[in-house]
């Protein structure tokens, strides 16, 4: 058997596999089983790639020792780095180690697409090197743009950076970088010189940080799912540059799964993708403020666990703050306590709580919470009337009524959660600030909500002692 | 070496597309709970390109065509083991409630 047609044999079984992993991935009850099964897929892939040892180009020859040397050590200390990396990093940083990742696939995309245009021997088509060129701007763009991505989430740069005359400057460097691609594409037929390719991969990198820069925080997770996109898509047109189907079958895939993912993502949180990367939430406080009636009542964490305790259905609705503070693994104590009791518990998942749609199912299940105690929102809103209690931690723009009702609002018509129409409203937080968008709550001020202040991991531990002390000493 | 398999413009649009179409309908039906751990699957699957990189690395004939082809295949490993690593994590966490227990 010759070393192409393993090569071959390999690649096909890699790309059965990732898809047959992929489809047990949409499961929670076979999710577990799909990873496995993609990672053999993988492993596979990446053993027979060695087997290109046997079929290198003549120039390439005198080098070969040299150059399999330095992929063994590349791989070595990437997997090495990455397993490590990949192990250590808490599951609230989630969201920025998936976009380091995804970034790094996006730079071995533009690698590859470099390499290509740095030779200077072979023929190349117009069809190929166009196709080489979007590739390696996609993939260069989704480098740059994922570090800061990840810079951001990560708390390494703050704030927005918007100046004016942005989107210019944006549509000038993109238009600039387009033409320079094209120009080493089919004027100078791949043949142009290091510094003008060196010069067009520059200006991608660029035009990836400026694209970022500008977009806030709570926008990230679409970002770094339309990377997550685009680095399929890089890969999928360099796999077709190499001829090697497994790369534009797995790169293609990702592709179309993961902007269908942006998509949701962007619908969940009420904007259109577009919106994301060309305008922003305005600066906080500078929109007009609707006057609020009302105040803000306060209320002892030991008296709100008690009317729960004897609630006969209670809604969680957490957020990325539960987090923060660590108390899930106490909140999913004191829902046990409760459940005991008799009463009925679920958990309300917004569609963007935590740092990326799905975060907070992770957090809980890190927690131990059994996922089918977690409801999506659409399943849960119409059951907000029937509670006796809902309860909201470190959730804050997800819970605000004034996404349905005020105009001006910057969260205007977003989804919520309806927890304003539980009989009894309780919401943990920290102090009197404002959420994500920097939007006061109309919903701290309603009469049928009490504020329980407190670090949320302190306010479950006192919670848990009253429901205790209550059962305790009633026997 | 030459690839065996020659894929031109036309076949290559087909695999492009029905590829397209896999992706769409693997993620289409998933339920929002696990978009997180998917959007890091995914990730791990373009992984792949390592193979690209090492392909690239190994057919290299300048130190600067080594350069890049080693920073491609290390980022590329990057992507494939980190990615795997964090959505094993996430995935081996979800687990249906014990019914024993209640």
């Amino acid at each position: 058997m010759s070393p192409q047609l393993l090569i071959d044999i390999s690649a096909l079984l890699a790309s059965f596999l990732f898809i047959y992993g992929l489809k047990r991935m949409s499961s929670p009850v076979t999710a577990r089983s799909g990873i496995v099964v993609a990672g053999v897929g993988m492993l596979v892939a990446v053993l027979a790639a060695f087997l290109y040892y046997f079929g290198v180009s003549e120039a390439a020859k005198p080098h070969l020792t040299t150059n399999t040397i330095l992929a063994a050590t590349a791989l070595g200390i990437g997997v090495g780095w990455a397993w490590w990396s990949g192990k250590k990093v808490a599951m609230t940083s989630m969201p920025q180690m998936v976009a380091l990742y995804n970034g790094m696939g996006g730079g071995a995309a533009a690698a590859i697409g470099a390499v290509e245009l740095l030779k200077t021997s072979g023929h190349h088509g117009a069809l190929p090197l166009v196709v080489t060129i979007i590739g390696s701007l996609i993939g260069a763009i989704s480098l740059s743009g994922s570090l800061i991505a990840w810079a951001k989430l990560d708390g390494r740069i703050n704030g927005t950076w918007r100046i004016k005359g942005q989107q210019l400057l944006n549509g000038s460097v993109f238009l600039a970088t387009l033409v320079l691609g094209l120009y080493i594409a089919l004027v100078a037929h791949g043949h142009a010189s290091p510094a003008v390719t060196g010069a067009f991969f520059a200006l991608a990198l660029i035009f990836g940080v400026l694209m970022t820069m500008p977009i806030g925080g709570a926008d990230m997770p679409v970002v770094i799912s339309l990377y997550n996109a685009f680095t399929g898509l890089a890969v999928g047109f360099e796999g077709y540059v190499l001829q090697n189907p497994a790369l534009m079958i797995a790169g293609m895939v990702v592709g179309s799964a993961g902007t269908l993912l942006t998509l949701l993502m962007a619908k969940a949180m009420n904007r259109s993708v577009a919106n994301v990367i060309f305008s922003n939430f305005g600066p906080a406080g500078d929109e007009v403020q609707g006057e609020i009636k009302g105040s803000q009542k306060p209320a002892e964490a030991g008296d709100a666990a008690i009317n729960m305790r004897y609630a006969s259905k209670v809604i969680i609705a957490p957020g990325y703050g539960l987090a923060v503070a660590q108390a899930q693994h106490k909140l999913f104590e004191f829902v046990k306590l409760l459940t005991d009791a008799g009463v009925e518990v679920k958990f309300a998942i917004h569609p963007v709580a935590g740092r990326m749609p799905g975060h907070m199912n992770v957090l809980l299940a890190e927690a131990g919470v059994p996922y089918d105690m977690i409801f999506d929102m659409e399943d849960v809103n119409g059951e907000f009337k029937e509670a006796d209690v809902a309860i909201v931690i470190g959730a804050n723009d997800t819970v605000n009524p004034a996404a349905r009702t005020n105009k001006s609002s910057p969260i205007y018509g977003m989804p919520i959660l309806n927890v304003d129409q539980a009989k009894q409203v309780y919401v943990v937080k920290r102090g009197q600030g404002k959420g994500y968008s920097g939007v006061e709550n109309e919903l701290f001020f309603a009469d049928n909500c009490n504020l329980v202040y407190g670090d949320a991991q302190k306010v479950m531990v006192a919670m848990i002692q009253a429901v205790k002390s209550l059962d305790g000493g009633g026997h | 070496m030459e690839p065996t398999t020659v894929i031109t413009g036309f076949v290559a649009l087909y695999i492009f597309m029905l590829a397209a179409f896999t992706g769409y309908e693997i993620i289409g039906r998933v339920p929002a709970i696990l978009h997180t751990p998917l959007m890091s699957g995914s990730n791990f699957v373009h992984g792949i390109v390592v193979v690209g990189a090492m392909y690239a690395l190994l057919n290299a004939t300048t130190v600067l065509e080594q350069a890049i082809g080693f920073f491609g295949v290390l980022l590329g490993a990057g992507n494939a083991a980190g990615g795997y690593v964090v959505t094993e994590r996430m995935l081996e966490m979800f687990k249906p409630s014990d019914k024993k227990k209640s």
